[in-house]
Formats: C-alpha cells, sequence, structure tokens
C-alpha cells in the first residue's frame, strides 16, 4: 500500500459573490508517494503547488478527486475528531516562513509542548515530556539552553525552522509536508535544513514533499520530482530524467534558465 | 584600471559602538570587466558598494583608506569629495549604483519619465534631450519607449528591473554598480536581466559592472573576476573559472559547496555546511575571523590577521594555509 494516493485532484477557486469567475488551481492530478520516499512538486508561482500541498494537509477540501493516506480518504472516512486528530500526528507541516510559525506573545517551545500533547502515547509527567523535548533538540543541533525560555524575536530564522524539524522528531509523522522550507533562509544554512530532513527519513522512514520552486533542491533530494504548470503535472520522474532530459517544453525552458555553477548559459 | 580601494575601512558609528562593516579591504576595477562579490548576508557587500559610490551617510564613517577613480584619465582622490561634488560631479555620469530592491523603491504615484526629470534637474541638463535618450535606452534594454509614461505598478517585476537599469545609465557611467539585482526575479527575467548587462558594456555604455549577490551560480555566468567577503574583510580575490576550479580559502569552499544547482556534479559532490553562524561585526573575533568557523583552523589563525597576499598570479587570498608566516 502507497502512503499517499492522490488520485485526479481537482481545486476549483470561485470568485465573486455570484460565483461568475472561476479558477482552475489544480487541475485533475494523480501521483504516488511510498514510505521512505522523498518527492518534489516543482513550479513557479501560481503553479498550484502550494493549494496541493494544502489539500494533503487537509486545510481545505479538494473540489473533486480523492487523497488517500495510508489508504483512508482523509476529505470522507476520517469522520471523528479522534480520527482527525491521528491523521495531525502523522502528517506534518513545515512552512516557508519560519516567522510566521510561531505565536510572538509565547516562548518557543510552545510549539514542542503542542507536538507532545498531541502524542498518542501520554506521557507520565511533565518532566517525562521535558526531556524528550530537550532530546528532540539536540537530534536538530541545537543546545536546549540556547533556546528554552526564549520568545520567537530573540533566535534566527534558521533556528526557528530548526525547532519545527525538532516537533517532527516528538511526533515522528509518516509524511512531512515542506512548503519552501528553505527559500528564507541563508545559503550556508540551507544545507543543514535538509540534511535534517533527510536524516528523518533515514532513521524513522517518512516520507516527505518538499514544495519548491529551487531545481537546485529537488534535483539534489528528491527520489522524484513532479513539475507543475497551470495546476498540472507536466513532467514526472526520476531527478537525472527530469532534469538532464527533459520532455515538456516548460521543464525544458525551467532546466534551461537556471543559472548553473559549472556550465554558462548561451547567449548572454 | 578604472578603481583603486586602498585600506578602507568604514564602521558604522553608532552610540557607544562601532559596527566594523567593512574592515581594511583594498581591491581594483580594470576596465572593461565584470567583478562579483559575494558573501553570506551581514558580510559588508552592500556597505562596500555604499563605499565604491561614496553613497556613505551617518552613521557610516570612512575610517581609514582611499578611494581612487580614473576621472578623464586620471586618478581623483574621490573618498577627499564633498557630497555636493560627489552628487555633481560623480554619480550617474562616473558611477551609478542601483540598490538592492531599486525596483521596488519607485514611487506608484508619479511615471517612469519623472525619474528621468529628476535626473535632468540634478545635473542641469535639458529635460527633451534626455528624454529622447532615455526612449533609446529603453529600446536598448528591451522595453518599448511607450513605458516612460506609464506608472510602476503597471510594469512587471522583470520590465521594472529592467527600466531601472535603462535610467540608471542615459548618461554613460563608467562604473556600473547594481546590488541584489536578480534576487528577486524569476529564472526566466534573471536571464534576461544578465543579458540586458552584458549588453550594456557590449555598446560600451557601461565600462565595468560590479555585481553584488549571493548567488554564485547567477553572477558566475557573467563575471570575470569574482571578490568573496567574510565579515567584512575580501578573504578571496580570483578570476571566476580558477576560483570555480580551486577555490582556496576555506571560506570559499564552503560557500560554493552549499550551492545546489540542477547539475549531475552537484548530486555527485552532496552537499555540506558551514557549521556555526557569522559574527557579530561589533566585536568580531580576534585573529582570522572565520576561524571560529573553519575546519582547518591552526594557533596562529587565532591570533593573527591573515593579509591578503598574491599566491598566484592574479589570485590573492587571505588564509595562513597559503602564507609564509606560518612554515
Amino acid at each position: 500500500m502507497s502512503r499517499l494516493v492522490v488520485e485526479n485532484l481537482t481545486k476549483i477557486f470561485s470568485l465573486g459573490f455570484f460565483s461568475r469567475r472561476h479558477i482552475e488551481a489544480v487541475k485533475n492530478i494523480s501521483f504516488k508517494i511510498e514510505g521512505r520516499e522523498i518527492v518534489s512538486l516543482v513550479g513557479e508561482s501560481g503553479s498550484g503547488k502550494t493549494t496541493t500541498a494544502k489539500m494533503i494537509l487537509r486545510l481545505f477540501p479538494p473540489t473533486s478527486g480523492k487523497i488517500l493516506f495510508e489508504g483512508k480518504d482523509i476529505w470522507k472516512d476520517l469522520k471523528d475528531q479522534e480520527s482527525i486528530r491521528d491523521f495531525r500526528r502523522k502528517v506534518h507541516a513545515v512552512f516557508q516562513d519560519p516567522f510566521a510559525s510561531y505565536n510572538p506573545f509565547y516562548p518557543v517551545e510552545r510549539t514542542l509542548w503542542q507536538a507532545v500533547h498531541l502524542l498518542e502515547k501520554k506521557l507520565s509527567n511533565k518532566k517525562e515530556a521535558r526531556e524528550l523535548i530537550k532530546e528532540s533538540l539536540v537530534r536538530v543541533g541545537i543546545d536546549p539552553k540556547d533556546i528554552l525560555g526564549k520568545y520567537p524575536h530573540q533566535i534566527s530564522g534558521g533556528q526557528k525552522q530548526r525547532i519545527m524539524i525538532a516537533r517532527c522528531w516528538i511526533l515522528k509523522p509518516l509524511l512531512i509536508v515542506a512548503d519552501e522550507p528553505t527559500s528564507m533562509i541563508d545559503a550556508s544554512c540551507r544545507g543543514g535544513i535538509i540534511q535534517l530532513l533527510e536524516e528523518l527519513r533515514e532513521v524513522e522512514g517518512t516520507s516527505i514533499i518538499f514544495i519548491t520552486h529551487d531545481l537546485g533542491l529537488a534535483y539534489y533530494v528528491s527520489d522524484n520530482i513532479f513539475v507543475m504548470k497551470d495546476g498540472e503535472i507536466v513532467e514526472r520522474g526520476h531527478p537525472d530524467k527530469v532534469v538532464l532530459e527533459p520532455t515538456h517544453e516548460y521543464s525544458k525552458l525551467l532546466v534551461e534558465s537556471i543559472p548553473k555553477l559549472y556550465r554558462k548559459l548561451e547567449g548572454l | 584600471m578604472l578603481l583603486k580601494v586602498e585600506n578602507a575601512k568604514a564602521y558604522y558609528k553608532l552610540e557607544k559602538v562601532s559596527v566594523k562593516a567593512v574592515d581594511g579591504v583594498s581591491f581594483e576595477i580594470f576596465e572593461d570587466e565584470v567583478v562579483g562579490v559575494v558573501g553570506e548576508s551581514g558580510s559588508g557587500k552592500t556597505t562596500l558598494s555604499n563605499l565604491v559610490s561614496m553613497n556613505i551617510l551617518k552613521p557610516l564613517t570612512l575610517v581609514e583608506g582611499k578611494i581612487l577613480l580614473k576621472i578623464n584619465g586620471e586618478f581623483k582622490e574621490i573618498s577627499s569629495m564633498s557630497r555636493e561634488e560627489v552628487k555633481k560631479k560623480l554619480w550617474g555620469k562616473e558611477v551609478t549604483i542601483v540598490p538592492q530592491s531599486a525596483m521596488n523603491a519607485l514611487m506608484p504615484t508619479i511615471r517612469m519619465a519623472k525619474y528621468v526629470a529628476h535626473l535632468a534637474q540634478s545635473h542641469d541638463l535639458a529635460e527633451e534631450k534626455l528624454l529622447a535618450k532615455a526612449e533609446k535606452r529603453f529600446e536598448e534594454v528591451g522595453l518599448d519607449p511607450l513605458w516612460l509614461k506609464r506608472y510602476p505598478f503597471e510594469l512587471s517585476g522583470g520590465m521594472k528591473q529592467r527600466a531601472v537599469i535603462a535610467i540608471a545609465t542615459i548618461l554613460n557611467p563608467k562604473l556600473l554598480i547594481v546590488d541584489e539585482p536578480t534576487s528577486a526575479l524569476d529564472v526566466v527575467n534573471q536571464r534576461v536581466f544578465l543579458k540586458v548587462l552584458m549588453q550594456l558594456k557590449r555598446m560600451g555604455i557601461v565600462r565595468s559592472i560590479i555585481f553584488i549577490t549571493h548567488d554564485i551560480a547567477t553572477v558566475r555566468q557573467i563575471a570575470d573576476r569574482m571578490i568573496v567577503m567574510y565579515a567584512g574583510k575580501i578573504v578571496e580575490i580570483s578570476s571566476m573559472e580558477e576560483i570555480l576550479r580551486k577555490p582556496l580559502h576555506p571560506y570559499t569552499r564552503g560557500l560554493l559547496n552549499s550551492v545546489l544547482t540542477p547539475e549531475p556534479e552537484i548530486r555527485k559532490r552532496g552537499i555540506s555546511v558551514i557549521p556555526g553562524a557569522p559574527p557579530n561585526l561589533i566585536s568580531p573575533p580576534h585573529g582570522c575571523r572565520f576561524h571560529p568557523r573553519c575546519p582547518h583552523v591552526m594557533d596562529i589563525c587565532k591570533e593573527k590577521d591573515p593579509p591578503l597576499e598574491e599566491v598566484e598570479e592574479g589570485r590573492r587570498v587571505a588564509c595562513f594555509l597559503y602564507s609564509e608566516e606560518r612554515r
């Protein structure tokens, strides 16, 4: 059984009071993600990749089509609160803007406490929970002393993103949806975030969906790349195939336009 | 040679402390070349560009050093000019800077042509003549001159950036400094913009270009030489091809290894990370500023500041790994 199956997924947004204008943000896309697999949805702004991610995260419903997680339709089969909580435990999101993911009025470890409260197995006491939080922070290369008790404005963007990944170490989700997780942090920290997510996959067998416009990142981390354009998947396959021998006109243009380190663009 | 910077130190002097954003840099820009300046956020790249264009406003202070620019065949010390003189004689004609996100700083309520009028005013030139020149320049950067009559918000991001560069180069400045011009553009527009820059240079409208960016893969496309900055200092200057073939300074190596482009070499190489974070420039580390993060740190690095020395022809690096002193 595939971990996630997306079948003929479509999302139409209606605009205006009488819904006279329709925007087809996602058009009839299908794909599968196995356990321990990293896939990337690559495309420009407005290609529908974030809309897809939000439907997978169960943030808004699709217009038509199915999303099966571990064999269950996440929009039809999850009926009671407990099964939705269980879904939230198993599917985790890491968003683009680490500054927007924290409530500025609370210390940063609140996000980690929330993760602890989501855990299925209730911890016997607070001390045990605190140990778990510390352990998860060490996992992501942060000394707990440096951040515990601090507020979001006191720590850097890279650290905030690491704490989001520390949450994943507490919950050990089966699937992580990472929407542009590295686009707002410095290039020298970017590698560290990617390595952390890769490590999570190695140790826990987590599947990861990267949503990104950065084909370089996608090429480097993924087992499979889906190139999206205007709501459709126009090219899919192994990174080497998509990047080195693209067949669709759009992916050809995309690959060609990206500045490379070891090759010069032609015709400048 | 077009520009020479000698041991320039520029600090942001605040009430109690100074931020040493540029601390003792020396380099030169030759005629007819493109030089890339790269480094992490906060390495002093933008301060350096303000220095070269003499856009020095408090709290930024030039503490030490000289900046020489060739004007009419002679080297003039522009660092001793008054601000009035700089505005009248230097900007627009000799040196032009396109600051970071200039395209987003355009006033939405005035038409593009108004910027040309402002330029005419500040240089005491005839407005009609300059407008005619602007129309021609717009065509040269691939924009319909009709866009001059439009408001900035009517132009797309890529068009805005080209319009800015067209207006900035109307008076044919010898040295053009662009600060992160491509960071806000998508890859297709980035390519168009690079092409426009190279075209301006080929046509002789600008002589040399300083391209400031954190994106090595982009600057690599057009630069002849590269300057790598770290914590307010230049750590390496080299020709582009050489630095890609064999980066010498450990920081340069780390920087190149964190670049992710869709190329087989990158997938094979893997990704490595420079541990730690850049230092606080109010009290930078003693000795080499990179030593707390450096994988090859030696005792001498903690005590002495490595000088920027020539190690091969046209290659300078500030690191004791390549210096006589360590032996």
